[in-house]
């Protein structure tokens, strides 16, 4: 195999764990609360935005600075959550879609006029490392793992706890839990806050790679849609091994062609994937 | 133990429940019977907050509970059964016990405790203790165990059986009888039992309510349900006894 072909390999593995921590929290969320937050990816930039400025600007040691950003993400679920889902979590999906959309807007235009349209970087680089002639970047390796670990916390979670076991309940039948002593109202909350956490979790790994704008949200929020849907919506596992494909989509055509090329690359394999298997690749 | 006054329950123009009133001691085994849409299931979902009422008051040892959440209702020690099973299919069959035993004790017991009642409560109706059966494949008589041992691992006073018997054979039937009369004598659990079927449920129940367009049209011994004019009528060409 060509040695630049296996480093593309290496690096869309790496590139996917990040986005499967991101579709693991939009996916966890859509399952259990059943309302698809389009604003996710722009969490993600207010966690950036935080991380930025406490280090940059406040000179916090940035582990300090990331445990803030991920406790503040967590937060902003809840408060998403209670201040907009909540109200219409029994209104038509459309409403909902809208009500999180506007939020996407809100956020946005709300980050220009606050940091304006700057391009802005924590500066922090990390080393390239070099395994016989192949490089890998040591923020991508960084991000692989803590997004498998990530992926494999959660997971444990909803396996093994009481709390995960009435999440996974929820998911499957919200009207009867209560009748089991689960307060859906403490799920919700729970699930949005562990969607948020995730969410921050991703933007530390994301702020090593990539300058912060108001609208880095958008470079990431279709791709990480697109595995949602592509995994079948609320389908962590799905949604996980989906990471993985599209990744490999993005950074071997990225290889053949350009990164702008692959991401069309990746789009029309989900389009044309959407018609063979519309609900998802392991719908059954 | 329970005190049921005036309670309605209005769907638009439909008046699903309509003044229902009545009593209920501890230890009873009180049997709530009535043709298909004679208020027996909604009359359950008030008591157990799955819906609100619409007038009326439903008191549990002395306290108001008309209109509280549901996970409030069961905290309090009222647990229920569906006529139709609704199991978690992707949760295992041990899962969604220990879930219910976990969360109706409001979190406030150990893992160790969760599973014990689980495991308690699966014996109790006669289902296996095995972390590795699903609920994929269970056979309707054995989800309708599995409604009534997710609602005991809830740990309640008050047990609200919602049609245990529909869909099963005599002997599956007689069993499940039996599991509800031992879990009333044994467990000193007291039990509303909502059933069409009148024959097994009248040799076990202490007292019996009969339902019609949701208004009380019976209330007494059983066997005097069985003369009783107003019951036959309703019951005329349905029963099978």
């Amino acid at each position: 195999m060509d040695i630049y072909l296996l480093e593309a390999v290496i690096n869309g593995i790496l590139l996917g764990g990040v986005l499967a921590l991101l579709a693991l929290g939009l996916n966890l969320i859509f399952g259990v609360v059943d309302v698809i937050w389009i604003a996710y990816a722009d969490i993600v930039m207010c966690a950036m935005y935080a991380i930025y400025f406490l280090y940059t600007g406040l000179s916090v040691p940035l582990p300090l600075a990331f445990l803030i950003a991920i406790i503040g993400a967590a937060s902003l679920g809840v408060l998403v959550h209670l201040l907009i889902i909540a109200p219409v979590l029994n209104s038509a999906p459309l409403n909902q879609l809208l009500a999180t959309g506007g939020l996407l807007f809100f956020l946005q235009s709300f980050a220009t006029l606050l940091f304006g349209t700057d391009f802005r970087n924590i500066g922090v680089r990390l080393p390239v490392l070099e395994f016989a002639t192949i490089y890998v970047s040591f923020a991508r390796l960084i991000a692989f793992a803590v997004g498998l670990i990530g992926a494999i916390a959660l997971y444990g979670f909803l396996k093994w706890t009481y709390l995960g076991i009435a999440i996974r309940a929820l998911a499957q039948d919200r009207d009867i839990v209560g009748l089991m002593g689960v307060d859906p109202r403490r799920i919700y909350l729970v699930v949005s806050a562990i969607g948020g956490g995730l969410a921050g979790l991703a933007a530390c790994l994301l702020a090593l790679q990539y300058d912060v704008h108001p609208f880095i949200g958008n470079t990431f929020g279709p791709v990480i849609f697109m595995i949602c849907v592509l995994g079948g919506l609320g389908n962590m596992i799905g949604g996980f091994v989906a990471s993985f494909i599209i990744s490999q989509i993005i950074a071997i055509g990225g290889y053949y062609s350009s990164t702008e090329l692959s991401y069309v690359l990746a789009f029309t394999f989900f389009i044309v994937l959407m018609f063979i298997r519309p609900r998802g690749l392991f719908a059954r | 133990m329970l005190a049921v006054e005036g309670l309605c329950k209005r769907f638009g123009g439909f008046l699903a429940v309509n003044e229902v009133s009545f009593d209920l001691r501890a230890g009873e085994i009180l049997g709530l019977i009535g043709p298909n849409g004679s208020g027996k299931s909604t009359t359950f979902n008030l008591i157990a907050g799955n819906l609100r009422p619409s007038a009326g008051s439903i008191r549990f040892d002395g306290r108001e509970i008309g209109g509280l959440a549901a996970h409030a209702i069961c905290h309090l020690g009222i647990g229920r059964t569906f006529q139709i099973p609704r199991p978690f299919r992707k949760l295992s069959l041990l899962e969604n016990v220990t879930v219910a035993a976990y969360h109706g004790a409001g979190g406030k017991i150990s893992r160790a405790e969760a599973q014990h009642r689980a495991e308690t409560a699966l014996e109790m109706v006669g289902l296996p203790v095995s972390s590795s059966v699903q609920t994929n494949g269970m056979g309707a008589a054995a989800l309708k165990k599995l409604e009534l041992a997710r609602a005991l691992a809830t740990k309640p006073r008050l047990l609200l059986a919602d049609e245990s018997l529909g869909g099963l054979d005599r002997e599956e039937m007689e069993h499940a009888a039996e599991v509800l009369d031992d879990i009333r004598n044994r467990l000193g659990i007291t039990i509303i039992w909502v059933e069409h079927i009148m024959g097994v449920l009248m040799r076990i129940v202490d007292r019996v309510i009969v339902l019609d367009h949701g208004e009380k049209i019976f209330e007494g011994k059983p066997a005097q349900a069985a003369v009783d004019p107003r019951v036959t009528e309703v019951y005329l060409g349905k029963a099978r006894t």
